[in-house]
């Protein structure tokens, strides 16, 4: 593909890419949305709450960027403090409770870097994600819209089906980090780009997604009725796994298992 | 003095993974300047109290002395030797920088693992290493920490860890970020089947180490003065713009907003772990 990796990364940030909540509205009826995290605060970077995928009960979560000026400003540019976190979390918890799979859509360049998020537990808040979603006894999967950035987008996307858009970028760090940690030369992005293997094509042969959705018609009702059947369809294979935390545990497992990793003693 | 550690310049010594030759006085032995009271101090007597300056700093300690200073003598079996980072995604220079480190460590990975014996208490121990590309987490960290707590589910033992990390290692991209939902899901597991699990932060632990196995203990311990966040204090500040509070992400900062469950010493840490290892052990009545 003549497309460069920082291309990618470049269209995966673009403005005019549909979002969390735009998922929301088009894949989902009846969308019902509950806020807050009951410890702190509510997180407007993380949208939630409980909707019907056709005949069937859902809870979704997204990471929401917005599309205004004012919007972004207001949602952090899609960037979850721990209330967000801990607010999916909760959600997450309150899908268990009730058997209602969860689909989660994320899209952030990563979590909210500030004082505050720091003094209120921003790797925490990460970490309880990570550890309490690898045992959730209903169906996790969650799709990267655009940008998947580290850990702030990982919390979201510990799930038995990850898919992600084909110009969604998933990485470690940004490229323009890695540059400028490792060359001391953000202008070097375009090379930590193709050096961190982020593009969809990439990412799946890492197998850290099952699934690469083609973006024919992104945005359009066509587009949305495709991942509709599509995501019902998942959703009725997942519900027939006979160990769904077993298989999500070995799915994670088996991801970087370098040389001489065999003895068990 | 907060805001002196706070602004306390990188030590030349505890950089990378080579060691500065200490500064040899004329006629004296070796010392090394203290970062926080800026005296020097003679290298015997650092070594001699675990490397803790008398005004109380903690310097940066190598993996395999912590082992000693806190495993019963003889008693540290290595497990997962073999494991170690190959170059999974032929990141540029990642493999010279590899053997590069390797050599000036003395060590395959930034992590050591095993079962040891701490006042006679048996568990898992794993310990981080800072002289290993600041202790980030590629895949083979990930494995050997997955794979002890495995094991530790196995032999039905606790699991006594020393965190320190620049987090996750960008050399192998995304496999690394897998990384800390593996170990996290190897720590559900053992906490599932009743087992405790004490982690200790040392200074600096940092990014998807603290955001996965660093924050997921039964009991958070910190050592006076170590760094612990998810973003870095340099990025935080840049980012916002704005000058950080005094002691930002120091542990005593962390401990204020409730975060670690206690700062304990470096001279204290043996004793006391031993004691939350009897508190937590089943098989003996004090």
């Amino acid at each position: 593909m003549s497309v460069s990796a920082y291309q990618r990364v470049k269209m995966a940030r673009d403005n005019s890419r549909p979002t969390g909540l735009d998922y929301i509205r088009n894949l989902f009826q009846g969308f019902l949305e509950f806020h807050g995290d009951r410890r702190y605060g509510d997180d407007p970077a993380i949208v939630g709450g409980v909707a019907w995928l056709g005949e069937t009960p859902v809870t979704v979560i997204a990471m929401e960027k917005g599309h205004t000026v004012k919007e972004r400003a207001r949602r952090s540019f899609g960037s979850p403090n721990p209330e967000g976190y801990r607010k999916a979390l909760r959600l997450m918890k309150q899908a268990e409770k009730f058997g209602r799979p969860v689909i989660c859509f994320v899209d952030t360049s990563g979590a909210f870097c500030g004082v505050g998020a720091e003094e209120r537990g921003q790797g925490q808040a990460i970490a309880e994600n990570l550890l309490e979603l690898s045992t959730l006894c209903v169906p996790v999967l969650s799709i990267l819209i655009g940008e998947g950035g580290s850990g702030g987008a990982l919390a979201l996307a510990v799930a038995d089906r990850v898919w992600m858009l084909q110009n969604a970028v998933y990485s470690v760090i940004s490229p323009e980090g890695c540059a400028s940690i490792l060359w001391k030369d953000a202008q070097k992005a375009e090379a930590a780009a193709a050096s961190l293997r982020l593009t969809a094509e990439d990412v799946k042969s890492l197998g850290v997604v099952e699934r690469v959705l083609s973006e024919k018609d992104l945005g359009k009702p066509e587009f949305y009725d495709r991942l509709r059947v599509l995501l019902a369809e998942e959703l009725d294979a997942l519900a027939k796994e006979p160990d769904l935390i077993g298989s999500r545990y070995q799915r994670f497992r088996r991801l970087g298992v370098p040389g001489g990793a065999k003895e068990q003693p | 003095m907060a805001l002196l550690r706070f602004l306390k310049p990188k030590n030349q010594l505890e950089e990378g993974g080579r060691a500065a030759a200490p500064v040899q006085q004329d006629d004296g032995e070796p010392e090394k300047t203290c970062p926080n009271c800026r005296k020097d101090i003679p290298l015997s007597r650092l070594w001699a109290n675990d490397l803790v300056c008398p005004c109380g700093y903690h310097f940066r300690m190598k993996a395999r002395q912590r082992v000693r200073m806190i495993a019963d003598r003889g008693s540290f079996h290595e497990l997962f030797t073999g494991v170690r980072s190959e170059n999974p995604l032929n990141f540029p220079g990642y493999h010279d920088k590899l053997e590069t480190v390797r050599a000036a460590s003395g060590e395959e990975e930034a992590v050591i693992c095993g079962t040891a014996a701490i006042g006679k208490q048996k568990c898992c121990l794993f310990v981080m290493e800072s002289y290993f590309m600041m202790g980030s987490m590629g895949s083979a960290v990930g494995e050997k920490i997955t794979s002890l707590f495995e094991y530790a589910i196995r032999h039905h033992l606790p699991v006594v860890g020393f965190t320190v990390s620049g987090g996750a290692r960008m050399q192998e991209g995304l496999l690394s970020l897998m990384q800390m939902a593996k170990t996290s899901a190897a720590v559900k597991r053992h906490s599932d089947a009743g087992l405790l699990y004490v982690a200790v932060l040392t200074d600096p632990t940092t990014g998807g180490v603290t955001a996965s196995f660093a924050m997921e203990a039964d009991v958070i311990l910190a050592e006076p003065g170590a760094m612990v966040g998810f973003a870095g204090a340099r990025v935080v500040e840049q980012t916002t713009r704005k000058s950080l509070p005094a002691g930002f992400q120091r542990a005593e900062f962390v401990l204020d907003h409730g975060f670690v469950d206690s700062i304990v010493p470096r001279g204290e840490q043996k004793t006391y772990l031993a004691e939350l290892l009897r508190l937590h052990d089943r098989g003996s009545k004090g």
